[in-house]
């Protein structure tokens, strides 16, 4: 299983893994296991509909609307799916709200659990040996790599996704945002702000 | 476990690296809506992969081969075929092949795990909870940095299918599950008021 990392996508030479996996799509679409018409659908679905904007969205919201972030606070599940947002790996949710006391940080140490409807497919780094498993045992290690750094006073709050319960967490609305729309708000929120690895705001 | 060296974080990552990968993600959501496994089994069949392996191999690579593990198993498909790229056995009947039209509806419906159990929870929030020391030959959630290690019960989750059962085909058994808090000064001997927190299943508990 191992094979050479490069990938030739595009050029005329293709890895050991993408000749594989398309051996294997021929394969189950001549079976009759799989409609390529749903394939496009499904990768088009994670590629272009569902992704971070939408925890954005749910973010944004929490911040400008208190009776929102209340709901939120109590069924996260329910308030999401008012947005739309709900379904496969969300089907449970929780958001955590980071304040200056405690800064909530996400991982899934046994494998690589994230909270699809609002935050899309996992980035590389949430899925890979380093994060699941110092994020746990040197947290604030981990926020270093990412270019953060809190205060002492403020407690680091791991949650270790081990079961079916998905967690969003709810950064700190960054400060001087007294002005903006809660749209101008939703494009202050960073994908990683919403696992708890980064701080609200643009990622230069 | 420890030795995997920094967190590399890309920014404005792709949500794919390669075409394959893309392929890789259409071809398993489609299989999984087949109605031939559940996450559980699928998630024990990925952690069978011998220990070199499943740490060294990337994602995708991981999720095609652990689908490709679990397809032959059922005798859907065999290395044979997938080497040849054709057919050389009739396929097998599966409850539902996914059509275009049924993608949306069907990721938004995604799959509930909460189930009623008459069982009365043993433990509340609030309540002292020990991790047992478990080390099974099958499936598990319980992480094993956490073995031995005592908490707090900080959520209930209500009562959810376990996993332990659910991935060997022994049926969805509903345990009671609850989000523990652990020191991480108790679990690491970290030097500050850090905390970690772990959804436990019922039976990996034991009150303290």
């Amino acid at each position: 299983m191992p094979h050479d990392a490069h990938d030739h996508d595009g050029h005329s030479e293709l890895s050991p893994i993408a000749l594989r996996v398309k051996a294997l799509e021929s394969l189950l679409v001549e079976k009759g296991y799989v409609d390529p018409a749903a394939l496009d659908v499904l990768i088009d679905t994670y590629e272009t509909k569902i992704g971070p904007r939408n925890g954005a969205k749910v973010v944004a919201k929490a911040w400008t609307d208190p009776a929102y972030a209340k709901w939120l606070k109590e069924d996260a599940t329910q308030a999401i799916e008012s947005l739309g947002f709900t379904g496969r790996q969300g089907e449970h949710m929780v958001a955590l709200f980071n304040t200056p006391e405690i800064h909530n940080m996400v991982v899934c140490t046994l494998c690589s659990c994230y909270p699809w409807p609002v935050l899309g497919l996992p980035p590389v780094w949430y899925k890979s040996p380093p994060y699941r498993s110092r994020a746990v045992i040197d947290p604030r290690g981990v926020l270093a790599e990412f270019g953060v750094t809190l205060p002492e006073k403020t407690k680091v709050s791991v949650w270790d996704s081990t079961a079916e319960v998905r967690y969003l967490v709810i950064p700190m609305r960054p400060a001087n945002t007294e002005n903006l729309s809660e749209e101008e708000l939703a494009g202050l929120v960073n994908r990683d702000s919403m696992i708890g690895t980064r701080l609200a705001g643009r990622v230069a | 476990m420890m030795g995997f060296g920094p967190v590399k974080p890309e920014i404005n990552e792709p949500v794919f690296h390669a075409e394959w990968e893309r392929r890789v993600l259409g071809l398993t959501l489609a299989m999984d809506a087949c109605g031939l496994w559940n996450i559980d089994i699928l998630r024990h069949t990925r952690e069978c992969f011998p220990a070199d392996v499943y740490w060294s191999v990337p994602y995708y690579d991981l999720r095609i081969e652990a689908h490709i593990k679990a397809m032959i198993a059922r005798g859907l498909i065999t290395e044979a075929e997938i080497l040849a790229g054709r057919m050389q056995a009739p396929p097998k009947p599966v409850k539902a092949v996914l059509t275009p039209e049924k993608v949306g509806p069907v990721l938004a419906k995604g799959s509930a795990y909460i189930r009623a159990t008459e069982a009365k929870p043993l433990f509340k929030i609030g309540d002292r909870v020990k991790a047992r020391n478990l080390h099974p030959e099958g499936h598990i959630r319980l992480p094993g940095y956490l073995r031995g290690k005592t908490g707090e019960v900080v959520r209930y989750h209500k009562a959810h299918v376990f996993p332990d059962k659910n991935a060997h085909g022994k049926g969805e058994n509903p345990q009671h599950l609850y989000a523990v808090r652990f020191k991480a000064r108790d679990v690491f001997g970290a030097n500050n008021d850090d905390e970690l927190q772990a959804d436990l299943f019922e039976p990996y508990l034991e009150a303290a």
